[in-house]
């Protein structure tokens, strides 16, 4: 949610993570005095909110039981039927959706002829694997370097080798539609936007609302307007994979120094001149970055498009699951991290070649233009290939390094279930008693207002009035939702979660950032954790925790923390090595300089990892309500099931929007000041 | 720019040389023999048929079966469609989706699709029977009998209770899918239980799973026919008898689910259509130990769907063929 921000540094190492970007901040410097008053008043508001819980408990909470409904989840229900009712005669159909759906349509259906799906009057794609391995190779390789053209290879293999060639081919197609799609708006949209402040107030909105609303709220309403199938699928998935790239394709214009427009300005260049000849070329580093996240988001669309049958890796994650088949599902989720990773990778290298090719000069240059040629000839020679033979079309052997992985990835879910859930049931009910049911109770059991008044405060103390003024909103949409206590009980996991995960995050994080083997070591299996759908470890911690709010806990935790870790890996890495040294000479031991001197001195980078940390939990909503923890993610599942709680779903769907909404401008003012 | 032609030149060459050495050890073509294997392939007036596949085991094995006919008997084009009940009856509408083959009640779907809109209507009963419930794991059931009756169920609240449940005895619910009166029969049965919402199948099966093996004190929603049966028989636990009507409010339920009577449904077009599919989906019907064998096929011994099928329709080719007659 926040402004992706890139760090221009290091360029090596950007942050992949799925939703935004991380914004490494510059170091902070404190304003001691004013937080130590600041902290006094939250203190302060937290024992009169103690004092009045204990005095009006239980009363006007307003809950509603899981199917009760209120008028405007019923009204919601009407809207939409009328529209499904009215769809073949409507004319916004006829000549609107129906025909964006056909262009769309025949996008996709283009692409899964080429590499996925048998086309007229062949049994086979047009390009078989090995034309594809070729083309990523070259690709890779042209856009990037030989080091990630060799994974690239490698990992498009691996699909072969995991039995998943089609199933993988399916899933890259309906990914580089949606963000061919996606970049095709997002790009034009993403230069207005950091060129006017104005257009750029109007749609970070918008922008907040596209990628926390819970996807399950807007998969049947697509069907209804694009039909079910491909369209609908690439749809969805551009809903999701866009606003990352208009943030930092905005942010990128931004970042352009204004010296640099200001010469162009003087030397009479017109507004057109300068946005081609300045502001795009120099903002193609960063651009490309809004590229990577757009595929990060895409990809982690592929198991819930599942849902309204879009073809690939996602519709076998799904199916294993019906039968609890943890193997197979790892399997596919294992080929989805694998493409995550690969297409990061060539990105992120692709966005550093930006950088040195402007600098790039010497012999290099001079060979680079006949090898590329060449290079180019040998692609399309093995595409030809490809094309004409069966065994470079279809992807010869039966998968066995699948059958493998599926059988190992059962050994262990097995072993780890039987050996481990003595010790997790223990830890999950301290957790529960300690921590969750008691805050729990302190939010859904206050009065309402009394809640609301809490929220606001906090929101005035920590972010000013400006961040109280947006909390005072959406704490009065939050009960014109009728879901006021459902969003408290999934707020007091979300921060219990979010708690969990700050203290992860400080603690790998620490580790990470003071040591570049630990970094190495930790990044890819951060990357995985980040990428790899959650339903695949759902099953085995369903077998560990039951179907608790704890199993939703420790699923988000899985999700976001990744992201806290690397934020302030990267702070604790961006404190100045002479304040370190200094420390170390004026005879501080380890922890000292953790604790007194690295800490405080990122101490905005930790801002960041908790309003990164809370969104991302936040995401995890509606999966931790397929396991157990009730409330706003419930809700939104049964109304994507149930057509009577459609309505209801829907405003569960936007009280999680508003939920991070509101916290999102707190921690962001909050870190606004810490930072000033 | 002399030398820059030169090594295109050279690479051109080179890559032409590496081309020619693959091709030559080529091998098959594809397409090659295409037209021998194609000889099934005459679908005459069947066309394509579009098969909602909903996400459960016991649907995929109707629907295998089903595919596996009409495209081997009636040489039909057969296209299935992963989607969840309520996008697959809006597919009726908008002409996506051809027929249902499981149906579980879904009174509210029937409205307003074959009442209201009119883009569906029903083609009769599958066969099976559907039950809906609260069921125990088998051990629970074997070591106190008596708490298969719900008027026993207060003596053990107890012993259910779980971090969740605040005090009371948990009722684990929620698959999200089907439609539960269980806080209402709580309520009405004043039970010490709290319903809690487990969310998805894949919880409740993983719940029932460890509680037999664990000898764990669970008590859940559930239904049959489901693979998961085959596995760990759960015990179903006797509410008060349904009796027409007496889940007309659903405020004051306060009675057992009814034995449902899956059906199917298909799209209006379809059923005017004179496809011969829409005849077998029509006279389609077997009884629940029929599709327990095909889902334990593919749940259990890891087939594959249409492999599932074809091991069914050869072992039973009396039946498919009354059908498709």
């Amino acid at each position: 949610m926040t402004v992706a921000v890139e760090k221009p540094e290091q360029p090596q190492k950007p942050e992949p993570p799925l939703k935004t970007d991380a914004v490494p901040p510059a170091a902070a410097s404190g304003a001691r005095t004013r937080k130590v008053g600041r902290g006094t008043v939250v203190a302060a508001i937290v024992v009169v909110w103690l004092v009045l819980f204990a005095l009006l408990r239980g009363r006007q909470t307003l809950t509603l039981a899981a199917a009760d409904l209120t008028d405007l989840h019923r009204w919601i229900n009407d809207l939409y039927d009328s529209i499904g009712a009215n769809r073949n005669s409507n004319p916004l159909f006829l000549y609107f959706f129906n025909e964006i759906r056909l262009v769309i349509d025949t996008l996709v259906t283009f692409v899964q002829e080429l590499i996925s799906q048998p086309s007229a009057g062949r049994p086979l794609p047009q390009i078989g694997w090995l034309g594809v391995v070729g083309i990523v190779g070259y690709v890779s390789w042209a856009v990037g370097n030989w080091r990630v053209a060799l994974l690239a290879v490698a990992g498009f293999t691996f699909f072969g080798l995991q039995g998943l060639w089609q199933e993988s081919m399916d899933t890259l197609a309906l990914t580089v539609s949606a963000v061919l799609v996606a970049l095709l708006f997002a790009i034009p949209l993403g230069v207005w936007a950091g060129l006017s402040d104005r257009f750029n107030r109007i749609v970070t909105p918008f922008l907040d609302f596209m990628q926390t609303m819970p996807t399950f709220v807007y998969l049947a309403p697509l069907t209804l307007f694009f039909l079910i199938g491909g369209a609908s699928a690439t749809i969805a998935t551009v809903v999701y994979a866009s606003p990352p790239a208009i943030r930092i394709t905005a942010h990128a214009i931004r970042s352009v120094p204004e010296t640099t427009v200001e010469a162009a300005d003087s030397l009479g260049a017109t507004r057109r001149q300068a946005l081609l000849k300045v502001l795009l070329p120099m903002s193609k580093r960063t651009v490309v970055m809004g590229v990577n996240q757009s595929i990060m988001a895409a990809l982690a669309m592929v198991t819930i498009a599942a849902l309204i049958d879009a073809p690939g890796l996602g519709k076998t994650v799904m199916q294993a699951l019906e039968s609890l088949d943890v193997g197979t599902a790892f399997n596919a989720g294992l080929a989805i991290v694998v493409m995550a990773i690969v297409l990061d990778r060539v990105t992120t290298a692709a966005s550093a070649r930006q950088e040195t090719t402007r600098h790039a000069s010497g012999r290099f240059a001079t060979w680079r233009r006949p090898l590329l040629a060449a290079g180019g000839a040998v692609a399309a020679v093995l595409v030809y290939m490809s094309h004409t033979y069966v065994w470079a079309a279809e992807f010869p052997g039966e998968g066995g390094a699948g059958s493998s992985i599926v059988k190992a990835a059962d050994t262990t879910t097995t072993w780890v279930q039987d050996s481990l859930s003595g010790l997790t049931n223990a830890f999950r009910d301290a957790i529960t008693n300690g921590l969750l049911n008691p805050f729990q109770s302190l939010l859904t059991d206050s009065p309402w207002w009394l809640v609301a008044a809490v929220l606001i405060a906090l929101g005035v103390v920590l972010g000013g009035w400006r961040a109280g003024a947006v909390a005072a909103v959406c704490v009065g949409l939050l009960v014109g939702t009728g879901l006021w206590s459902d969003a408290m009980t999934t707020l007091a996991s979300t921060l219990v979660a979010t708690v969990l995960v700050m203290v992860l995050g400080m603690a790998f994080g620490v580790w990470m950032g003071r040591s570049p083997l630990v970094d190495r070591v930790l990044r890819p299996t951060l990357d995985a954790a980040q990428v790899m759908p959650p339903f695949v470890y759902l099953v085995p911690f369903l077998a560990l925790f039951g179907a608790t709010r704890f199993t939703a806990i420790v699923a988000a935790i899985v999700y976001a923390a990744p992201v806290a870790i690397k934020i302030i890996a990267d702070g604790v890495r961006a404190v100045p090595e002479a304040t370190v040294e200094a420390a170390t000479s004026a005879g501080c031991n380890t922890w000292q300089i953790i604790t007194k001197v690295q800490l405080p001195m990122s101490r905005s980078a930790l801002t960041l990892a908790t309003n990164q940390g809370l969104i991302y939990v936040l995401s995890m909503v509606v999966v931790g309500g397929l396991v157990g923890a009730g409330a706003l993610g419930y809700d939104v599942v049964a109304g994507f099931s149930q057509g009577q709680l459609y309505g209801k779903g829907l405003a569960a769907g936007f009280a999680i929007v508003l939920l991070g909404v509101m916290f999102d401008r707190i921690t962001q003012a909050a870190a606004r000041r810490v930072s000033a | 720019m002399a030398t820059q032609v030169r090594q295109w030149r050279a690479g051109v060459a080179g890559a032409a040389v590496l081309g020619l050495a693959l091709t030559a050890c080529g091998g098959a073509k594809v397409g090659e023999d295409s037209a021998g294997s194609g000889g099934s392939g005459d679908s005459g007036k069947c066309g394509t048929f579009n098969l909602a596949v909903n996400p459960w085991v016991g649907y995929e094995a109707n629907a295998a079966v089903v595919a596996y006919v009409a495209e081997h008997d009636l040489g039909c084009k057969v296209t299935k469609k992963d989607l969840k009940e309520e996008i697959a009856w809006q597919g009726f509408g908008t002409g996506e989706v051809d027929a249902v083959i499981e149906n579980w009640g879904h009174d509210d779907l029937k409205k307003k699709y074959i009442t209201d809109q009119k883009t569906a209507v029903e083609a009769g009963a599958t066969g099976n029977k559907g039950l809906i419930g609260w069921y125990v794991p088998p051990w629970l059931a074997k070591e106190h009998p008596d708490i298969t009756d719900w008027k026993n169920l207060d003596k053990y609240a107890d012993k259910f209770k779980t971090s969740e449940s605040g005090g009371k005895g948990q009722l684990l619910d929620g698959d999200p899918s089907f439609v539960t009166n269980d806080e209402a029969l709580v309520k009405n049965l004043k039970l010490d239980f709290k319903v809690v919402y487990a969310g998805s199948e894949t919880a409740l099966i993983q719940a029932f799973r460890k509680a037999e093996k664990d000898k764990e004190w669970v008590i859940g929603y559930f239904y049959e026919p489901q693979w998961f049966m085959a596995e760990v028989p759960l015990v179903k636990v006797k509410l008060p008898e349904y009796k027409t009507g007496c889940d007309a409010d659903a405020e004051k339920v306060a009675c057992d689910y009814p034995v449902y009577e899956l059906d199917k449904i298909v799209s209006t077009k379809f059923a005017k259509s004179d496809s011969p599919a829409y005849n077998l989906v029509k006279n389609f019907t077997w009884t629940n130990d029929d599709q327990n064998t095909v889902a334990k096929y593919i749940a259990v011994d890891k087939m594959a769907p249409e492999a599932a099928a074809k091991k069914w329709v050869e072992a039973n080719r009396g039946k498919v063929d009354a059908w498709i007659k």
